[in-house]
């Protein structure tokens, strides 16, 4: 691959974020004035939004790896994340847009008015939003080392330090265009090079994928085993509902509802969300088969993660097909940071605002400015993942989200679809269904990252937990609650007039606890 | 693929109870609006947020039945009738076909139909509580 077209497309995607940074400063005023006050942002450029800062390193290389190595049950990855957002917009899209919550510890509060019950919703925002940055930065690192040669940690700290120096210094922050234009960008940046391979393929007489077919699996048939996993059935099934119901509980998602103007806008964000993620999807199996077309051993020293960069050039020599390469490397970056951005935001305020800020004004008296501390708190949030990501060895970078979905799935799901339909749900209920979940899941997952896949139904159960763990942090929420029938919060009728009433009608929406 | 236009007519009477027209005569006659007594949680205002909230529920649950049965039914499929792995249509084999392409706009189809149905429910509320 040629080093200066990749190397370039990614030095511009990286200033230009910077330099929107920079700037953003001023220009964030003017937006987020826009949007507090004014709220006219649409559900199209909203949805586009939400698009850019969802659509991470496991959607732009990690799907097309996966289909590559294990074939057609890998398809149930994006499936899984589009879903997501139905029944984050059948379950609670209007209701969380109506609590007033601007971050998931924010909804624990209003909902169960408990100060603990936040406290833990933070300590979880934290681990999933780490889980979800490691994969990130080892894309980043897997990108880099493909295009010029360089160890993975080089990689991995340019996405850290341009995130870093981004978010302390302020831009990105609100600035809803910017990431709407990330949406179109990594459509433009996956798309334009998938239709002109597409095409070249045609030319060539369309030729089948060449599959290696070990122990009698089949690539291209469902069921064939899982990423080479026992129990394929169970797998498909527990990965499904990871991601099907992860989505609603992941860090960065709730932030872009707080920008819709009403709860009725938030659905029909989530709808026009619906139709920009399936748009998206439909092209990074596209590379996965023809990296089976082209590539069907792969050249020394390029993961699977990398197909998508790598194939260009094996489809196309000469520079047509680096071009295009350079492009994916691009919209590949573009990816890292704008998911890594949100991320970031997102841990880092729960980070600064629920966890460090009482203890540094404690350190250092009254000196820690407000700012300071997010600063600091910034570079804790992406110091932790980092540091993970020298240490872990990628598992591939899908697998890793997968599990942050499963962690999110066993934790958020059951807070937020209880906290919104179960007058019933009391305190102690809520805080049992989040430490059990969330240790169970979080126990699953640090086995399976640290020790490796294991054999038979033990690693299956392990590395997909969320067929068991969702199921018993509901029953764990459930039962508690039926057992603590004073601890349900006082106003829960109050906050559920504010949860599911339409804002045009004339109410007292003031939370019923300040 | 159009979940709520089967289940539609064997709910449709279940909703009407909810809202109903004589207690929507009834509040005509008092000028106090309903939404006082949502205010102040008097059982005619509970019992208006549980027909609100049981309603969209039931929506909500409609919606996902069908994607549990519809998703959920395929490695079902695929693992009961082995010939749907390999089947080819149009030379595109059918499992790449449903879950690469056909998926997202019976997603998007089914979300839309969500969307409509609630925003229904809502209004119905508004109108029958601010008593207009």
């Amino acid at each position: 691959m040629n080093t200066a077209f990749g190397l370039t497309a990614i030095i511009l995607v990286c200033v230009v974020t910077l330099a929107v940074g920079a700037f953003g400063l001023r220009l964030s005023r003017t937006t987020s004035d826009f949007y507090v006050a004014g709220r006219t942002v649409t559900p199209i450029r909203n949805a586009s939004a939400i698009g850019g800062e969802y659509l991470s390193a496991a959607s732009f290389l990690g799907i097309a790896g996966l289909v590559y190595t294990s074939g057609f049950d890998m398809l149930w990855f994006p499936v899984g994340y589009t879903v997501g957002y139905v029944v984050l917009l059948v379950l609670v899209a209007a209701p969380l847009r109506r609590s007033g919550a601007y971050t998931l510890p924010d909804f624990a509060e209003a909902r169960l008015e408990s100060q603990r019950v936040r406290l833990l919703s933070s300590v979880l925002v934290v681990a999933i939003g780490w889980l979800y940055l490691l994969p990130q930065l080892q894309g980043a690192g897997i990108a880099l080392q493909l295009i010029t040669g360089a160890p993975s940690w080089v990689g991995s700290l340019v996405v850290v330090v341009v995130v870093v120096a981004n978010v302390a210094a302020g831009g990105m922050r609100s600035i809803t265009l910017v990431q709407a234009m990330q949406y179109w960008l990594k459509l433009t940046a996956i798309a334009v090079p998938g239709f002109v391979l597409l095409a070249v393929w045609l030319g060539d007489g369309s030729p089948a994928p060449e599959v290696a077919t070990t122990s009698g699996s089949h690539w291209a048939e469902p069921l064939s085993g899982f990423g080479g996993q026992d129990h394929p059935v169970y797998a498909t099934y527990s990965t499904i509902l990871a991601l099907v119901l992860g989505t609603m509980g992941l860090p960065h998602v709730l932030v872009r509802f707080y920008t819709n103007p009403d709860g009725r806008a938030a659905r029909r964000t989530t709808l026009t969300v619906v139709a920009l993620l399936g748009l998206f999807y439909l092209f990074p199996p596209v590379y996965g088969i023809l990296g089976r077309v082209y590539l069907p051993t792969l050249p020394e020293g390029v993961r699977p993660d990398a197909i998508v960069l790598a194939l260009p050039t094996a489809v196309l020599p000469g520079t047509a097909g680096q071009l295009l390469s350079a492009a994916l490397a691009g919209g590949a970056f573009a990816a890292f940071l704008s998911t890594a951005s949100g991320l970031t935001i997102s841990v880092a305020g729960v980070i600064d605002q629920d966890l460090l800020r009482g203890r540094l004004r404690r350190i250092t008296g009254e000196d820690a400015t407000v700012v300071q501390g997010f600063r600091v708190a910034t570079v804790l949030a992406m110091a932790v993942p980092y540091a993970a990501a020298r240490v872990v060895e990628p598992i591939g970078l899908a697998t890793t989200v997968g599990l942050a979905f499963a962690v999110a799935a066993s934790t958020f799901c059951p807070l937020l679809v209880l906290g919104s339909w179960w007058r019933g749900l009391s305190t102690v209920g809520a805080a049992a269904g989040l430490v059990c979940g969330g240790s169970l899941a979080a126990g699953a997952v640090a086995i399976t990252m640290v020790g490796g896949p294991l054999e038979g139904w033990p690693g299956a159960l392990l590395a997909q937990p969320a067929a068991w763990t969702i199921p018993i942090a509901f029953a764990v929420a459930i039962l508690v609650s039926l057992a603590t029938p004073r601890r349900i919060p006082r106003h829960t009728s109050r906050t559920m007039v504010r949860l599911h009433t339409p804002e045009e009608l004339d109410l007292d929406r003031a939370p019923g606890h300040r | 693929m159009t979940p709520g236009r089967d289940a539609d007519p064997a709910e449709r009477p279940q909703r009407v109870r909810v809202t109903s027209s004589r207690r929507h005569a009834a509040t005509r006659r008092d000028p106090r609006p309903l939404t006082r007594d949502l205010d102040e949680q008097t059982d005619l205002g509970e019992v208006y947020m549980a027909g609100l909230m049981s309603a969209q529920l039931r929506l909500a649950l409609r919606v996902l039945a069908f994607g549990a049965l519809g998703l959920g039914g395929l490695p079902l499929l695929f693992l009961l009738v082995p010939a749907t792995r390999t089947l080819d249509i149009a030379r595109i084999p059918f499992p790449w076909l449903v879950l690469g392409v056909l998926v997202y706009p019976v997603a998007l189809l089914v979300s839309r139909y969500y969307v409509r149905q609630s925003e229904r429910i809502e209004g119905e509320f508004s109108q029958v509580v601010s008593g207009s």
